[in-house]
């Protein structure tokens, strides 16, 4: 008789998303005891896992490989997943800290907003350290379940009604052609992992030019792209970005749109690498649409969060500059720059949320106008994050791109390259223009509510030096990124 | 044989899509939705059948509990649009305009 051989569990392996999960379960029971008013207490807590998370990504760092994989070959908690994990924490945690102030102002401060969050980041994590295309779906779909509420928090707001019934619907629609995606490449090479399909696709030199295959690959890549709001795929973004409250905004913005570009690397560049030809072909021309997309319709926008929502669309296109690279320095170039797009996307976002007051969100450009000379400090901090999104020196934008750009231009892209730094040129209108409103027009407002929270303060102080400090010094993270490099 | 079921399921996800596209309740898109992930999971099984291995049906497995999921957190949502707006008509998702 056969003995049942038991697959190698490892524990180690998803040590992170283990105690972001019981964390987040522990709070859910909490939230039934802990009163209205009180709910402050469970964001501390929240805090404190991440925290701890964080030492243990930390710990993982060069961990050697059988302390990496983990439940037969499903995770690998390689240097390129904890990089990731570590944006992932970085901006679960600044949205934990801006998430308070406006939740108690739009009196919507159910409690459940925490262990959600904590959920969405074990999904991300999932989808970063997954080898095997359940184990990413699953981590997608964790996430995304998570989000769709978040999008749709504040429950008494038609606005975040809508952002979280059409994130939902367009989310699962797109849901289903990744699966449809991962089915084909299963049909195709017979398996789910994806060391195996690529070993699979090295053998076997049909299979490249197998249609199975390849219509599975484009329709992962539809999957992921709607992820990571590459244009054409980017419907949504705009209006859940508006719809949704803002500290979540921040959130969507920073983690998810990274563990999309960490599940599409992957698979793209370790599953499929037999397929570079194609896929190269189709990042370059998604790259350029959603640069241009997102830039052009920036232009136009008077809503910040919705500018910056478009904003966010051309930021995934200049990731997807480096991607299209397909070479190492393209993805240390990414991880540098989701990092530090975290950074500043989210501070930028906090500083949004203390503009506002309830019922009347302030989100419009003219409604900066004075803002400089009322609290010449936070103006300061906005001016230097939206620098930092138009990617000028010495900001950790500019590093980021210059990255980007240069590992393309390295693999001959020089279009492309070509393309970015016009829209990057493009792309300073709109943010200096909220700085002209700031700067140089004649304060219409008071300012008087603005009431500046200790934990708003640390997110703002520590997204500025996150933008600030690898803008100056970018070897630091550097180095870290290219040990971080799938290659 | 196997063709016959990937031709059905390809059938199912186009109907599915086209249903997304073109119906305006959300419930009956998402209905649709779930059209399409069960086009998919006939398409696991007929390959998992095809291939001996059983990857697929596992992964069948998780695909009907995050179905599951996704209709418990998407008929939530579609009653908290309901309560505000008393219409589930994707027309009606219109507040926020380019």
């Amino acid at each position: 008789m056969e003995t049942l051989v038991m697959p190698a569990i490892n524990f180690a392996a998803i040590m992170p998303e283990t105690i972001l999960s019981i964390v987040a379960m522990v709070l859910l029971l909490l939230n039934v005891f802990v009163p209205g008013e009180q709910k402050a207490y469970l964001a501390y807590l929240s805090l404190i896992g991440i925290v701890v998370a964080f030492f243990s990504v930390v710990s993982g760092w060069n961990a050697p490989l059988p302390m990496q994989e983990g439940f037969n070959g499903s995770v690998l908690q390689d240097n390129f997943s904890l990089f990731f994990k570590a944006i992932f924490l970085i901006s679960a945690g600044l949205a934990v800290l801006i998430s308070d102030h406006y939740m108690v102002k739009e009196e919507c401060n159910y409690g459940e907003l925490y262990p959600l969050i904590l959920f969405a980041t074990a999904g991300m994590m999932l989808m970063a350290s997954g080898t095997d295309l359940m184990t990413i779906f699953l981590g997608l779909e964790v996430l995304s379940v998570s989000l769709y509420v978040l999008a749709g928090y504040n429950r008494s707001n038609i606005k975040s009604n809508e952002a979280g019934l059409k994130y939902f619907l367009l989310g699962a629609f797109s849901t289903g052609f990744l699966l449809y995606g991962m089915a084909l490449t299963y049909g195709a090479t017979g398996t789910t992992k994806i060391a195996k399909i690529a070993s699979a696709a090295a053998l076997d030199a049909t299979l490249s030019s197998n249609p199975m295959f390849v219509v599975g690959m484009l329709l992962m890549a539809v999957g992921f792209s709607f992820k990571i709001a590459a244009a054409p795929f980017h419907m949504w973004t705009p209006d859940v970005y508006e719809g949704a409250p803002t500290p979540m905004t921040a959130f969507m913005s920073a983690g998810p749109k990274a563990a999309g570009f960490a599940a599409f690397i992957r698979v793209l560049m370790v599953a499929m690498p037999t397929l570079k030809a194609d896929w190269s072909d189709l990042l370059w021309i998604l790259a350029v649409l959603t640069m241009t997309v997102g830039n052009i319709i920036a232009l136009s926008q008077n809503n910040i969060k919705r500018m910056l929502a478009y904003s966010s669309i051309a930021h995934a296109g200049y990731a997807l500059v480096g991607f299209t690279a397909g070479n190492g320095e393209g993805t240390a170039g990414i991880l540098f720059y989701m990092l530090s797009y975290a950074f500043m996307n989210i501070g930028a976002f906090a500083i949004i949320i203390l503009v506002g007051k309830k019922g009347e969100p302030n989100n419009n450009v003219e409604d900066y106008a004075g803002f400089g000379v009322k609290h010449p400090v936070l103006a300061m901090i906005m001016a230097l994050f939206l620098f930092s999104l138009a990617g000028m020196p010495p900001t950790a934008g500019f590093v980021g791109k210059f990255y980007l750009f240069s590992a393309a231009l390295k693999s001959g892209y020089v279009w492309l390259v070509v393309i970015g730094v016009l829209n990057s040129a493009a792309s300073c209108y709109y943010y200096l223009r909220v700085m002209v409103y700031m700067y140089m027009k004649d304060p219409v407002e008071e300012f008087d509510w603005m009431k500046l929270s200790p934990a708003i303060w640390a997110s703002i102080a520590i997204s500025a030096v996150g933008v600030i400090v690898p803008g100056i010094v970018p070897s630091i993270i550097l180095q870290l990124a290219q040990k971080a490099i799938l290659l | 044989m196997l063709e016959k079921y990937l031709i059905l399921s390809a059938i199912l996800f186009s109907i599915g899509t086209l249903g997304v596209l073109i119906r305006r309740n959300a419930i009956v898109i998402f209905m649709c939705v779930e059209m399409m992930l069960n086009a998919v999971n006939l398409t696991f099984i007929a390959l998992s059948k095809h291939l001996g291995n059983i990857d697929g049906q596992v992964f069948v497995f998780f695909v009907m509990t995050v179905a599951a999921a996704e209709a418990a957190v998407g008929l939530a949502l579609m009653i908290a649009f309901f309560k505000n707006r008393e219409s589930i008509d994707v027309e009606d998702i219109n507040v926020m305009k380019l």
